[in-house]
């Protein structure tokens, strides 16, 4: 990869100097780029290796020996299953229900006009920016003032609340290359709305909608803050893993975190050669 | 479907009520609860009542005040350290990525896929006393041969840099992938420098990136716990901290709701400043 064509043939004007300084530049910045690339890598390295650690005491901090015991029955430790349990219906619920409400923002904000558009980016916007425990605490003291029991169910509520905002930005992008001329032959070919939207504008921004899933999938798995602020004594697989950092964390924490990389890594993989193949050769 | 027909402008409101609904219930009306418990005053034991206690504020701050520009310290050297890495990355992805572009962009976004916390864990492994980081950095001087990385604010912003980096990195390669190679090939053309070139058409091309890129990850950071809790010790305590031990261990929720309202504040106000500074337009895009 380090060898990657110039978008344009280089230029060589100027001194044998000159050019090894050029020389010198490029290669600089390739090498640079690789050694980010490798400081970005290199905790994802350390989780997985440290998955197949056969660790002395509590502590799975040091190398202490190869076994591959904890692969075998990942949700061996007490309580972890279950709290991966309830991190994956947690997700699927609230990537659905955000999923849902966020495309049909973004397809309100796209196809039509209407008053009160730049106050509907805004309120879209700013949970974007907010920072998370600021998130977090607001939703608490809503719940709190209201006498909420807390729970899974407000789990569920704080993570739709996050994830909306996601999907709407990313439905969107996705929509805005859309072209409407497809939909206007459908109905010229007798088409109602229902069916030219089944069959032809559902299948067109699928994509858009699958990616803007997957993403709310992937943040609602991952949450720690705000699920730490609204949880109550319901568990989730971040809550498990911060607790079980007070006293040593079982090597099957990385295990599980290994799984959910490889799975995300697969998916994204596959949506890179998805785009290779839609897009036509040099138009990337 | 007749009656969306007859009308349809309502078919914009009627889609966007069920989202805006959940977004109004659920992050607007809960802020303002957030700003009535920060004026309560009481405990778990006795109750909250509410009675403009302003009295939060002022305690919150001049007692936590040290917490508060060490967030802001940490967050801002922690966001200056992602732009000097990423700058350069998306720069080499974008203009020399060619076809493997968007493999190369799926590393910089690959660290999300790791659960935060895992991630994190991670670096107190690579940080630690009897690893190598520590064992060659003692080797060559750097760091005292008692000395550690873990548990000192190096380690906390070295945690907030890598855990925040992909929201610097994503925004700046967007920038810098739209820019055009043939307009700095036209400023070399026309006799500019390589540096010159990338002073003054690259970089102000790039700087939507660099602004996105930059409150992304100023803001996240100065309220971020997770680093300066399984990194650090106390005395690296962030404001993010003291706010999670108020309100879920101590139950001083007046005084909590108080802190997340100045930091809301505060940041509201920096991007403001900064927008003010670098140019509002392209913020809205």
């Amino acid at each position: 990869m380090t060898t990657a064509a110039e978008p344009l043939p280089r230029r060589h004007r100027g001194s044998a100097a000159t050019r090894l300084w050029a020389f010198v530049r490029h290669h600089t910045l390739t090498f640079f780029g690789v050694l980010a690339l490798a400081y970005l890598m290199l905790p994802i390295v350390v989780v997985i290796v440290f998955s197949f650690n056969d660790p002395a005491g509590r502590y799975n901090y040091t190398w202490e020996g190869f076994t591959t015991e904890h692969w075998t029955n990942p949700f061996g430790p007490p309580f972890l299953g279950d709290a991966v349990k309830t991190s994956i219906e947690v997700a699927l619920i609230a990537t659905l229900v955000a999923t849902v409400l966020g495309t049909l923002v973004a397809m309100a904000l796209v196809r039509y006009h209407f008053r009160g558009r730049g106050a509907t980016n805004f309120l879209i916007f700013v949970p974007l920016t907010a920072p998370e425990i600021v998130l977090g605490a607001s939703l608490l003291t809503l719940f709190l003032n209201l006498g909420t029991a807390l729970g899974f169910w407000t789990i569920v509520l704080a993570h739709i609340m996050f994830c909306i905002s996601f999907v709407v930005v990313t439905v969107r992008a996705r929509l805005v290359g859309f072209d409407r001329h497809v939909e206007e032959a459908a109905a010229d070919l007798g088409a109602n709305e229902w069916v030219t939207f089944l069959r032809i504008t559902l299948p067109l921004i699928a994509p858009g909608i699958l990616a803007g899933a997957l993403l709310a999938f992937s943040l609602s798995i991952d949450d720690f803050v705000i699920t730490s602020f609204n949880s109550g004594t319901t568990t989730t697989f971040p809550l498990f893993v911060w607790s079980a950092a007070q006293r040593g964390v079982p090597a099957e924490v990385n295990v599980i975190g290994t799984m959910i990389f490889g799975v995300a890594i697969v998916l994204m993989l596959a949506n890179v050669l998805w785009q290779y193949r839609r897009t036509p050769k040099g138009a990337v | 479907m007749s009656f969306l027909h007859r009308h349809s402008w309502l078919t914009p409101y009627l889609l966007l009520a069920p989202g805006i609904a959940f977004l109004v219930l659920f992050f607007v009306v809960p802020l303002y609860y957030l700003g009535y418990t920060s004026l309560q005053e009481g405990t778990v034991q006795v109750g909250y009542t509410f009675n403009w206690a302003w009295d939060n504020y002022t305690s919150a701050f001049s007692t936590y005040r040290e917490q508060f520009f060490r967030s802001l310290q940490y967050a801002g050297i922690a966001t200056i350290l992602a732009l000097l890495i990423s700058y350069p990355l998306t720069y080499w992805i974008a203009f020399r990525g060619g076809r493997w572009k968007n493999l190369l962009l799926l590393f910089i976004i690959a660290p999300f896929f790791v659960t935060y916390l895992i991630r994190t864990l991670a670096w107190q492994n690579i940080l630690a006393d009897d690893g190598f980081v520590v064992g060659v950095l003692q080797a060559l001087g750097i760091v005292a041969d008692d000395g550690r990385l873990l548990a000192t604010s190096t380690a906390v912003i070295a945690g907030i840099t890598y855990n925040f980096l992909p929201f610097m990195a994503l925004p700046l390669y967007v920038a810098l992938e739209q820019i055009d190679p043939r307009l700095i090939e036209a400023a070399k053309d026309l006799y500019s420098s390589s540096t010159k070139a990338f002073l003054r058409v690259t970089l102000p091309l790039s700087m939507p990136g660099v602004i996105a890129g930059t409150l992304l990850t100023f803001i996240p950071a100065a309220g971020d716990f997770i680093n300066a809790e399984l990194l650090g010790t106390p005395n690296q305590a962030m404001i993010g901290n003291v706010i999670q031990s108020k309100f879920l261990e101590i139950t001083d929720y007046g005084q909590a709701a108080a802190m997340s309202v100045i930091l809301m504040a505060v940041i509201l106000l920096l991007i403001a400043v900064y927008t003010r500074i670098l140019g509002t337009e392209r913020m809205a895009g």
